[in-house]
This record gives structure tokens, C-alpha cells and sequence, in this order.
């Protein structure tokens, strides 16, 4: 049999609040947290150390923004897949952040359920 | 976008905040135009700046003890003013970027900035009236103050 795949997630949002609620709301047995960061610019240096194989991403934060990010990463690691979590709910930001390569978006706020049932998807897809 | 139509994006923001968020239902108030350009605010304030098809700023703001509550909804343990602040700038954040559903891509938003107590005051633009949503939770209360041009 197999052995069951881990993922490995690192959360990105300038909200320590977010980044406490998403560690702890994330109730997958496959999937472990491996490091949280306030903004883009501190993603990629933890990215390095790391090594997650996905991410949440928010998109307005200070320093490099979360649109920016998403782009730096799929450049490093074209498989590593990317749930963007942001507030900004139109379409048009949603689109853009998919054509960027993030694998997934997911609306702020959103309920613990609705958070792993994204992480789900975006595991197995 | 009339008026009311507008007010009526941010009071479904508040509402599916609330419900989302700390699983409690809020109500709100009925709206009503500040009658001068400091309505008041309660100990902390998150404040967004709005830019592109509008410009103004979007505020949250709430008392201590009630963001204390809500961050215990969220089995949060920090209670500290480092995150009761990083709460309310989050609110005003996620409150202001929902509103781009109906105001569209043009509606840039800031990253929030967080005012602390009432003694500092709150910039709003001078040629715009204050809206004032007035927010119930439970036994606590806060306010969307929304200054657009």
C-alpha cells in the first residue's frame, strides 16, 4: 500500500489573527503546517527554508502583495499549489489571481468548514 | 449607484461578517448621516483608504471588550492590544474588499490602518458627509462609517 502523501502548508496574510485561525481550522490529517508570513517579501525567504508543497495567500498586504507573490512562487516550484484568501470578492480579482497561476480562491470571511473544504479541493486536484 | 443601494453592499458585508466569522448573527441600524465630520468612535478603529472609481475611507470601529468576545468566538487565546488591533484593521479590511462585488475592480482599498482610542482624531475627507451603520452583537455595540466621494 502506498504511503499517504503529506502536504506541507505555509500561510501568508499580514493578519496574525488569519494566520492563527487558518493554522488552527486546518483539520486535514494530510496536511501539516510548516511556517506562517506577514507578506510577500518574507514568503519567499520562508518558501526557501521550508519548502511547502501548498500555500493560502492573501492579497493586500504591505511590502509585496499577495498577486506578486503567487507569481514568484509558481516561477520557483511550478507545482506548488496556491489557495488565494482574500476579501477582495469581485471577479475580475479572482480571475487574475487564477491566471497567475493560484490553484484556488477563497472569499474572506469564510467558516472553518468552507476553509477545508478549499484545502480539500486544492489537494486533490 | 444610489445611495441606499450602496449602504445596503456594506450592511450585507456586516451581516455575512458577523455570521461568518463568530457564527452570531449582528444587526444593524438604520443609517444615518454624521452631523459633523468626527462621528464618534469607540476604543478601536480600523480605517481603510479608498481609491480609484471612489475615494474616502471605510471605518470599523469597536470597543475593546466586544473584539476581545469576538476573538474568543474565533478560539483565539491572544487577547493582547497587538491583536485586538490586528482584529479590527482585519474587520475594516475584509468589510471594505467585500464591497468590490458591487463597486467593482476599480475600487482600490488600502491596506488597513489602526487607530487606537478616542482621543486621536479620524481624517475623513471634507467634502463628504460621514455614513454612520450602527452595529449590534449581542450585547455589544460598533459602527461602518463610510465616507465616500
Amino acid at each position: 500500500m502506498p504511503a499517504a502523501i503529506t502536504h506541507r502548508l505555509m500561510v501568508v496574510d499580514d493578519s496574525n489573527v488569519i494566520r492563527r485561525r487558518i493554522e488552527r481550522a486546518n483539520d486535514l490529517p494530510d496536511i501539516d503546517f510548516v511556517g506562517a508570513a506577514r507578506n510577500g517579501v518574507e514568503a519567499l525567504a520562508l518558501h526557501e527554508q521550508v519548502q511547502p508543497t501548498i500555500v493560502t495567500m492573501d492579497l493586500t498586504m504591505p511590502e509585496m502583495d499577495g498577486a506578486e507573490c503567487v507569481e514568484r512562487l509558481i516561477e520557483r516550484d511550478p507545482n506548488i499549489r496556491i489557495l488565494v484568501i482574500s476579501a477582495l470578492s469581485d471577479k475580475l480579482t479572482a480571475m487574475e489571481a487564477l491566471e497567475k497561476g493560484a490553484s484556488g480562491f477563497l472569499c474572506k470571511p469564510f467558516t472553518d468548514r468552507q476553509l477545508n473544504d478549499a484545502l480539500r479541493k486544492l489537494i486533490a486536484d | 449607484m444610489p445611495y441606499e443601494t450602496e449602504v445596503g453592499v456594506f450592511i450585507d458585508s456586516v451581516l455575512h461578517y458577523f455570521s461568518s466569522t463568530v457564527q452570531q448573527p449582528a444587526q444593524c441600524g438604520t443609517p444615518f448621516l454624521a452631523l459633523s465630520n468626527g462621528p464618534d468612535v469607540y476604543d478601536y478603529s480600523g480605517l481603510i483608504r479608498v481609491s480609484g472609481s471612489r475615494t474616502g475611507v471605510v471605518l470599523f470601529t469597536a470597543s475593546k471588550s466586544m473584539l476581545s468576545v469576538m476573538l474568543m468566538r474565533m478560539q483565539e487565546t491572544d487577547m493582547s492590544h497587538d491583536n485586538l488591533c490586528d482584529l479590527v484593521g482585519e474587520i475594516a479590511n475584509t468589510l471594505s474588499g467585500n464591497a468590490r462585488r458591487d463597486f467593482g475592480h476599480q475600487f482600490a482599498i488600502s491596506v488597513p490602518s489602526v487607530i487606537t482610542g478616542r482621543a486621536e482624531p479620524v481624517e475623513f475627507p471634507a467634502n463628504a458627509r460621514p455614513i454612520v451603520i450602527p452595529i449590534d452583537w449581542r450585547n455589544y455595540h460598533a459602527r461602518l462609517i463610510i465616507c465616500l466621494q
